[in-house]
């Protein structure tokens, strides 16, 4: 056997001074160029925002310029003469219909594509979206059953939006619930979970839609399943955009967690982050926001699953810049698509989620292809 | 300095260290070795608080970590840990800038000099060039050296790595292991590959069966009559220009082949 002499070893270089193992030098990465870029979307997208307002509030049946609509907002908020070359049609329309439609329009759509966003970090999974919580589902049974067996018991359509919301809420707790075992919770089970859960609840309105005598149950129970911003009051649309701006204040915060968060558990373990603690947080503030959505439009479908993908391919996927982008994006899509879906058919209104669906699913296949993480 | 002294750590009922104890000195490189299922990996996550002893005490510089904050921790611990891959696309830019996220507040934006950190780290794995590509899109040994300088970008003085070789050729193997010796931070290296622990680590851990059945140089942890008794593998230490070489041959085997 050949003995070894320690010192004949390989000699150890003598290790830098460990208070400075990195050199900077003027290479910055382009600091500036990254920076302007980001803001220059999020500049474009809200002017793009405050344009799409007041031109889709004069989109419909009935059209009205946008600069009568301006006109007749500025009389409104601001009082002073009212007396334009518009009817009263025409100002009824504006303020009691479209106004409120639009805005509730903006909101869900900026609150559905936030919680795609969040969702997708959490379950690090590119085809999570904001119904893989099983909240549509659950807010279609209990609307489903309030509609089809409230009506006789004296809970009447008023308090539809509140059985659509407490279903949400109860479907996110359940899934919450079945994907938390001893306090881990992993995205696969999360996944799973909502799943599950939402296949057991699409059942159930099944069932109660089959059980009951009244031929327009079914009708009226698509409303939740597709969604629709027909129900839009200025009411709703003041609460939901309250719920949107809340939960992208709170995601902000958390923004730098959720970027580990979408790498991996122990990423975010290692950078001091306790992941099963912040998926708990996110999910239950996406649970809150999306039932809040639900209860006033139904369940919108694509919406949080292709915006959050779009926004990424323009500012990449740290969620401090993500967030804003996806909101804007969301909302300006969702604005449009409903547009459409008054004017395509005028004067018949098409589901929402029917207009979603078509426009997002293109989309979708081109995202899929270029989304390829081999490539 | 990490210190973890009689660490008994488990899963549900079952203990996978047992009072395992380890000390990594200013700038020592530390290789925790043994076979598979011998507790490496639970060891290491101890180490950084992944995973709570349910015995025992893991000190960095002489604070418990336990009573450590997270960021503070992650402030002064850098960890290349094994991960499944994400479907989410993120790039290798954005990837190192994760080091940076425990020196800042959660709302407040990354500056010049957090960029500057991300160049200068990729630069020294010599990686500058794949900064904006995908993370997803690297080959392995680009995989590897882009966390490796995450940990950079971290600034830690201390690192932790689960098998940073897997899945590296074998020049990266060993073009990575020198790197980290000459950084000059104290480090905890779990290594399945025997040779590459004796020439880059200045001292070893080897464990079996979650407990440490020798630790020294690897002069002293590497013989013959430990690495059959553990690994049930004969082996022969040589001296090949001055570096501990170990060639190994199955038990039932003659040791060297005769020609």
């Amino acid at each position: 056997m050949t003995q070894l002499d320690p010192a004949l070893r390989e000699p150890r270089s003598a290790p830098p001074p460990p208070s400075a193992p990195l050199v900077f030098s003027g290479d910055d990465l382009e600091h500036d160029r990254r920076t302007r870029h980001t803001a220059l979307w999020i500049a474009a997208l809200l002017a793009a925002l405050l344009i799409t307002l007041p031109v889709a509030v004069g989109l419909g049946p009935v059209a009205i310029e946008a600069g009568t609509v301006l006109q007749i907002l500025r009389g409104h908020l601001f009082g002073g003469e009212s007396m334009g070359n518009w009817t009263n049609s025409e100002e009824s329309i504006v303020l009691l219909l479209r106004v409120p439609r639009v805005l509730l329009g903006a909101a869900v759509g900026a609150g559905l594509a936030l919680a795609g966003v969040a969702l997708q970090a959490l379950t690090r999974n590119i085809l999570a979206e904001p119904y893989l919580l099983g909240v549509t589902s659950g807010a279609s049974t209990l609307s489903a059953a309030s509609i089809l067996f409230g009506a006789s018991t004296g809970i009447g359509s008023a308090s539809l939006a509140g059985s659509a919301f407490a279903g949400a809420l109860a479907a996110g707790i359940a899934v919450f619930l079945l994907a938390r075992v001893g306090s881990q919770m992993t995205s696969t089970r999360l996944v799973l979970a909502g799943v599950s859960v939402g296949y057991v609840l699409h059942a159930l309105t099944s069932l109660l839609i089959f059980a009951s005598d009244d031929p327009n149950a079914g009708r009226s129970v698509l409303f939740w399943t597709l969604g629709s911003l027909t129900q839009a009051t200025g009411q709703s649309a003041l609460i939901t955009w309250a719920v949107v701006l809340g939960t992208i204040a709170l995601l902000l915060l958390w923004s730098r967690p959720l970027d580990a968060l979408a790498i991996g558990d122990s990423t975010a373990q290692t950078l001091g982050i306790s992941p099963a603690k912040l998926r708990a947080a996110v999910m239950v503030v996406t649970a809150l926001c999306v039932g809040a959505l639900v209860a006033a439009s139904g369940g919108i479908g694509f919406v949080g699953l292709i915006i959050p993908h779009i926004a990424r391919l323009c500012v990449g996927s740290t969620h401090r810049k993500l967030l804003p982008v996806a909101a804007l994006l969301g909302a300006i899509f969702l604005v449009w698509a409903d547009v459409l879906a008054r004017t395509a058919l005028a004067p018949q209104e098409l589901p929402l989620g029917i207009v979603t669906a078509l426009l997002g699913a293109p989309l979708l296949f081109v995202l899929v292809r270029k989304l390829n993480p081999t490539q | 300095m990490i210190t973890a002294t009689d660490v008994s750590v488990g899963y549900g009922g079952k203990l996978v260290v047992k009072s395992a104890s380890l000390h990594a000195g200013p700038g020592e490189v530390i290789g925790l070795i043994g076979p598979n299922g011998s507790g490496k990996s639970t060891f290491l996550r101890t180490l950084y608080a992944a995973l709570r002893p349910r015995a025992g005490l893991v000190t960095l510089d002489e604070q418990p970590i336990a009573a450590l904050r997270g960021t503070e921790l992650a402030r002064r611990v850098a960890v290349v840990a094994q991960e499944t891959p994400t479907d989410l696309p993120v790039s290798v830019a954005d990837m190192v800038l994760l080091g940076r996220a425990p020196h800042r507040k959660a709302l407040a934006a990354f500056t010049r000099e957090d960029h500057q950190a991300v160049a200068a780290a990729l630069s020294r794995v010599g990686a500058r060039e794949l900064a904006d590509r995908r993370y997803s899109t690297l080959s392995g040994g680009e995989k590897q050296r882009v966390l490796v300088a995450r940990t950079l970008a971290q600034q830690a003085d201390h690192l932790l790595l689960d098998e940073p070789t897997n899945h590296l050729d074998i020049r990266y193997q060993h073009e990575l292991l020198r790197m980290v010796g000459q950084l000059g931070v104290t480090t905890v290296v779990v290594l399945h590959d025997l040779n590459l622990a004796a020439r880059y680590c200045t001292e070893l851990v080897m464990l079996e069966d979650g407990r440490v059945v020798a630790s020294g140089t690897p002069e002293e942890v590497l013989t013959p009559e430990m690495l059959l008794r553990v690994y049930g593998i004969h082996v022969e230490p040589v001296s090949v220009s001055g570096t501990l070489q170990l060639v190994f041959s199955m038990a039932d085997e003659p040791a060297v082949p005769t020609p």
